[in-house]
């Protein structure tokens, strides 16, 4: 059970003078269960990308197959794929119409066909899953604060029952709080529901911490792939591709640059905690005359 | 001279029922006493609901206050004859670049706000370019705004701003739809106007990393200001700063930790060098 996304490429405007290729014949495979981070400048390829991944928008060439299923052959229920692969858009709450959170969160099954109790029972179980107790179903959405609305979009979603949920920039114009708050419920049902996550990220900091796997896009291609650690060791590259790696992968760098022995893979606070700890104790490596004496320097 | 006074400023948001009675209501602030020298840069923190924007729209006269008086370069903004002198003292940036830009092209954009105010024709052509100069995006003025990235449109937005010559510019999360390198480029433009242009900036937002460059920094929690400082005092409580749903940037929270794992640093550091220094002049004492 995977997604595989084949050769795909995405023309915007076709043989209109403004024909632009926002996906450039971009291969990959998502495996079940996993946690990818998808992060890339605006206008990189991000959101065409996501918004194949449910059918929403169909590749100009190529092919992504779902289940081992061509998503594009004749007679393929979309519906269902809609269902099984949810897609939580940025500012979801804008998205929020019904009259109170409940009906709001059972829109979604309703479509799908369901029987009433099946709605009802689904809402519940997503809503709990979501953090919002009985005391919410009656409120109208828009009294939310606006980590509440995201939880009641996510919810939305859930309520279909998808095998991947992807999200794009679920946590733009949160404060603080709210944004690890939202992150750590993605992270909860990934791992209890087992649901593959695909996360769309402006916040190098929050990819660190959370994906398993991060794939970087530029110009519509895959330009890197691999984990958070790979991938931000490259942060020379990444920063003229108007990313950046981590801050505190910059603090091991500079002291790498100072003479340090020091690891400098670290991506989160903790790992860069301890790498500074362990580093801390060891001799300097001589600087100056690193290619005559290799990491043997005594201290400075 | 303050550019900005606020005395027991507060404003409440008011919902009406079918026939017409008030049914609920929500004081966003609540008693802001608030001074900002010209030429400072302030930057105001708060997680959402907190009461920051709808402090920003009462500096812009987008909102009146309902009790307490605001000051906008001395002039009390409940006076409705002076609603557009404090506009264009104090000029607004959003978050949503799109909800900004309504020129087709991005010079004709940047005109707009002075060719409003009445302007020469000349004198509006000498401002466009200036301004756009002034963020970095002079190269880019025959361009159609929807051909430019995030943070290139909220750099325009801001020039647009800047054309009409205010005194003060309000920015409210301008960089919250930003990528990385759209977010530095528009921080730094906005430092640049406040060291170079000598133009007080009020800058909200919730990237802790941000606010490391102001001269002060305002916590708000529930309409009232909790915390007043440097980034420096603000960012060494990082459990008071918590309880407010908010952070420290993440080579702060490193120093912290570090901190607490027994080494001698100093609370409050706020740059990558400063804790690099730090921890190689630790290094050499050893």
């Amino acid at each position: 059970m995977s997604i595989k996304i084949e050769h795909v490429s995405h023309l915007y405007g076709e043989g209109e003078a403004f024909e632009k290729k926002a996906l450039n014949d971009v291969t990959m495979e998502i495996p079940d269960g996993q946690f990818l981070g998808v992060i890339g400048h605006t206008g990189s390829g991000k959101s065409t990308l996501i918004q194949h991944l449910n059918g929403l928008l169909k590749a100009t060439s190529g092919t992504i197959y779902y289940n081992n299923e061509d998503i594009y052959q004749e007679n393929y229920d979309m519906k269902k794929l809609r269902s099984k692969v949810g897609l939580v858009f940025q500012y979801p709450e804008h998205q929020l119409f019904e009259i109170d959170v409940f009906s709001d969160v059972c829109f979604g099954p309703k479509n799908l066909g369901l029987p009433q109790e099946e709605i009802e029972a689904r809402a519940k179980e997503a809503l709990e899953h979501v953090g919002l107790g009985p005391d919410f179903y009656k409120k109208s959405p828009f009294e939310l604060s606006g980590g509440q609305k995201r939880r009641v979009a996510i919810a939305g979603i859930l309520a279909m029952e998808p095998e991947v949920i992807v999200l794009d920039e679920p946590t733009a114009g949160l404060d603080p709080k709210g944004r690890d708050e939202i992150l750590d419920l993605v992270a909860e049902l990934h791992q209890v529901r087992k649901i593959t996550v695909v996360l769309v990220s402006h916040s190098m900091e929050d990819v660190a911490k959370y994906v398993d796997r991060l794939i970087v896009m530029d110009d519509g291609k895959v330009r890197f792939d691999g984990t958070p650690r790979e991938v931000f060791s490259h942060y020379k590259e990444l920063e003229k591709l108007g990313l950046a790696a981590p801050q505190v992968t910059y603090v091991t760098h500079a002291l790498k640059e100072k003479g340090w022995d020091i690891d400098t893979d670290a991506t989160t606070v903790e790992e860069a905690k301890n790498a500074i700890l362990k580093a801390l104790k060891r001799p300097l490596k001589k600087t100056v005359s690193e290619k005559t004496d290799p990491g043997k320097g005594a201290a400075l | 001279m303050n550019i900005i006074k606020a005395v027991k400023l507060a404003y409440e948001y008011k919902r009406y029922g079918e026939d017409g009675q008030v049914e609920e209501t929500l004081r966003a602030v609540d008693g802001v006493d608030l001074d900002v020298k010209k030429g400072d840069f302030v930057a105001i923190l708060g997680h959402n609901g907190s009461g920051k924007s709808t402090l920003a729209k009462q500096i812009n006269a987008l909102l009146v206050p309902t009790e307490g008086t605001l000051y906008v370069d001395g002039m009390d903004t409940k006076d409705p004859e002076k609603v557009w002198d404090i506009r264009q003292s104090a000029g607004m940036v959003f978050q949503n670049p799109d909800n900004q830009i309504i020129g087709s092209v991005v010079d004709e954009d940047v005109g707009f706000g002075p060719e409003n105010m009445g302007i020469p024709t000349k004198e509006i052509w000498e401002r466009v370019e200036e301004s756009l100069r002034s963020v970095g995006m002079w190269e880019y003025r025959h361009s159609s705004p929807n051909k430019l990235s995030g943070g290139q449109k909220q750099r325009v937005a801001i020039a647009g701003v800047v054309a009409m010559h205010p005194k003060c510019i309000v920015l409210d999360e301008p960089t919250a739809m930003l990528d990385p390198v759209g977010r530095k480029d528009v921080i730094r433009t906005v430092r640049a106007l406040n060291m170079v242009e000598d133009v007080t900036v009020v800058l909200i937002t919730h990237y802790m990393e941000e606010v490391i460059y102001a001269d002060k920094v305002i916590v708000m929690d529930d309409g009232k200001v909790v915390m007043q400082g440097t980034p420096g005092e603000i960012f060494s409580q990082v459990d008071t700063l918590k309880k407010y749903r908010l952070d420290v940037p993440q080579v702060t929270l490193l120093a912290y930790e570090l901190k607490k794992a027994g080494l001698d640093l100093p609370a409050g550091i706020l740059s990558i060098e400063e804790l690099v220094d730090n921890l190689c002049q630790l290094k050499s004492n050893m």
